[in-house]
């Protein structure tokens, strides 16, 4: 039995469809990422599940009870949000307890549960605080903490570290994968960063304009992916994405040159491909075996790798990543390669040829 | 040093200062008249001096009327007032501000309207109800519930609740906090700053009151004091300087409160404006 199932989840607002048909199962344990661009509906569809919205049609199961019509605090989840959301009035120590304590628990467990909380994320000595005297990535341990205490089925956090500088996105990102792994609860994370998504999750869900695009192990989506989407939204820097056409003889037409892909099934010929190619797939010189020229626009040099920003002889422009330092001169062109199989071809639909 | 700041602060000021100065001559003499004896208020000369005759004063005032029981039903009815009103008034705020109902927009729109009656156009239909139709002229009851009407209340704490984050009650949501508490243990404590300059407001409302009371109340155990002040006026000996204590000792509270809670009171009133 699935922690937390959607079947064919729709959701309007008024006149406008938000997700259109969401079907998914999130197993016990799993620490299950849902991304996409802005806007896409992720919070609405994490939402649904917390009860917070109402689904316009299909169900929402949690550990096999339909829940449509249970109310969220019925529901036993906890959410942590962008915004933290914490009670502005009260104490860290209160903000954690107040939910257990006005459903009921005695006072010396609430106490005993919040100090379990409050070492686990090293707030014992804020706890007398109130969140305007925290910092944002303490506010947000606190709004872990809150949600730690409810022992839930299951967290929901949507974009919890959005509001925090880029330093302190990584130390938290450490740190709620961490908790993952202690608590082995079920985790259902919103994010926008796809590198958030690939550091943290069991599982991606990849969604846009309100459905699954692919879902899949990170690394599955990385080299695997369903459609041009999935390729251009996993990955950093994203992948190149290439005009080619399909030859006679099987060949694709790219740039100056032609390959022969690793296509199980061939295309008919003169169709418009596309192929991608990600940033880190390319060699320079002629070693990878498909041979292009590439006119150098910038280097950017991070000092353990580089960046190079250029074009190819059709007038595409292309990235490349490099390991170590570089220099090369702009405007000059240099020979670059890569291998055949590593190209991913995706026909005008952006579906995926394999 | 001198700099262009302190310049503008200066000139500044010395607007300010006249300004001030011709709001508080009023209070300043109204103090001064209150010490003065009778013939002192209406010798040749404009006095600027206090002088001694605050207590004799006041005697001729408590003589006149039974001012200190004026005083103590002013301060029950208004503390009442402003309790039940605040109660009121923020939980209609609450329910108008966070309730999605049918007719919601509709109610609004009528509780803006009603802010565009002035008080004297409600305040006589009011009394023929409340006298005529109920019977219940002289009560403790018509003295305090129907003032209880104030749509600016209503309107100023959906403002306010309208304001505060969304999430934040998404958060007690989840948690299972049910709606009565979330109102009372979240919501209320983040409009603290509002609840406090509107209570101030409707304090001073019923404290200043002075229509109502006249029209609903004729028993003279039951005038609250600035109709009790307004009774003295037409005695055929009527004390000037009774009456100034009088007025000394009901504006004096006020002020006191005012100045003391200046900074929240602001605080709350422009609460609306700067987000
Ligand atoms: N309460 C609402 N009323 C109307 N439209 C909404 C509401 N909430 C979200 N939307 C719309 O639904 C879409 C998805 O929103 P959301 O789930 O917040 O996206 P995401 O979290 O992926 O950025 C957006 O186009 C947004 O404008
Ligand atoms: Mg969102």
């Amino acid at each position: 039995m699935s922690a937390i199932e959607l079947k064919t989840v729709r959701k309007s607002f008024g006149v406008v469809d938000v997700i259109n048909g969401v079907d998914l199962a999130i197993e016990s344990g799993e620490f299950c990422v849902f991304v996409g661009p802005s806007g896409c509906g992720k919070s609405t569809l994490l939402r649904m599940i917390a009860g917070l919205e109402d689904v316009t049609g299909g169900d929402v199961f949690i550990e096999g009870r339909r829940v449509n019509a249970i109310e969220p605090g019925d529901r036993e989840l906890a959410m942590v949000f962008q915004s933290y959301a914490l009670y502005p009035h009260m104490t860290v120590e209160r903000n954690m307890g107040f939910g257990l304590a006005m459903n009921g628990m005695a006072k010396a467990d609430v106490e005993k549960r919040v100090a379990e909380a409050a070492a686990a994320l090293q707030l014992q000595p804020l706890l007398k605080r109130k969140p305007s005297q925290l910092s944002g990535g303490q506010r947000q341990r606190v709004a872990i903490g809150r949600a730690i205490v409810r022992h839930p089925k299951a967290f929901l956090f949507d974009e919890p570290l959005s509001n925090l500088d880029a330093e302190l996105r990584v130390q938290m990102r450490v740190e709620i994968t961490k908790l993952h792994r202690q608590l082995g609860a079920t985790m259902i994370y919103v994010t926008h960063d796809q590198v958030e998504a690939m550091t943290m999750a069991d599982r991606i869900v990849v969604l846009r304009r309100g459905v699954i695009e692919q879902q899949g192990r990170p690394i599955d989506l990385y080299r695997d992916p369903d459609n041009a989407f999935v390729a251009g939204f996993i990955g950093s820097p994203k992948m190149n994405f290439f005009k080619g056409t399909m030859r006679p003889d099987g060949t694709i037409g790219l740039a100056e040159t032609a390959f022969a892909p690793a296509l199980s099934s061939r295309p008919g010929s003169d169709q418009q491909v596309t192929v991608g190619l990600r940033p880190e797939h390319f060699e320079i010189g002629a070693e990878a075996g498909v041979a292009l020229t590439m006119e150098i626009d910038l280097i950017e040099n991070l000092g353990g790798n580089s960046i190079w920003h250029g074009r190819l002889s059709s007038g595409e422009k292309l990235l490349v990543e490099r390991r170590g330092y570089h220099d090369q001169g702009l405007g000059s062109s240099v020979p670059i390669s890569f291998r055949p199989d590593d190209a991913l071809i995706f026909g005008h639909d952006g579906r995926r040829l394999r | 040093m001198f700099t262009a700041r302190t310049g503008r602060a200066l000139a500044l000021h010395a607007v300010l200062l006249p300004l001030a100065l011709i709001w508080l001559f009023p209070l300043w003499t109204m103090f001064v008249f209150a010490t003065l004896p009778d013939d002192g208020i209406f010798g040749a000369g404009i006095e600027l001096l206090p002088s001694t005759a605050f207590a004799d004063n006041f005697a001729n005032l408590q003589h006149d009327t039974d001012f200190i029981r004026a005083m103590s039903i002013s301060i029950g009815v208004a503390s009442v007032y402003t309790l039940i009103s605040v109660a009121l008034t923020s939980m209609a705020g609450w329910a108008l501000a966070r309730y999605r109902f049918v007719g919601r927009t509709a109610v609004i729109g009528i509780i803006f309207g009603t802010i565009t009656l002035p008080y004297f156009v409600v305040v006589i239909p009011q009394f023929i109800m409340v006298a005529r139709d109920f019977n219940m002229a002289n009560s403790w009851f018509a003295l305090i519930v129907p003032p209880l009407f104030n749509s600016l209340g209503v309107l100023f704490m959906r403002q306010s609740f309208t304001m505060l984050p969304e999430e934040v009650f998404d958060a007690a949501r989840v948690e299972g906090i049910g709606e009565w508490r979330t109102f009372f243990h979240i919501a209320l404590p983040m409009t603290r700053p509002t609840l406090a300059a509107l209570s101030i407001i409707l304090f001073l409302h019923s404290w200043n009151n002075y229509l109502w009371p006249l029209l609903v109340n004729s028993r003279p155990e039951m005038m609250t004091a600035p109709v009790a002040l307004g009774s003295l006026i037409g005695l055929t000996k009527v004390s000037w300087g009774g009456i100034m204590v009088g007025a000394v000792v009901l504006t004096a509270p006020m002020l006191v409160l005012f100045v003391a809670l200046q900074r929240h009171f602001i605080a709350g009133i422009s609460a609306g404006a700067v987000k």
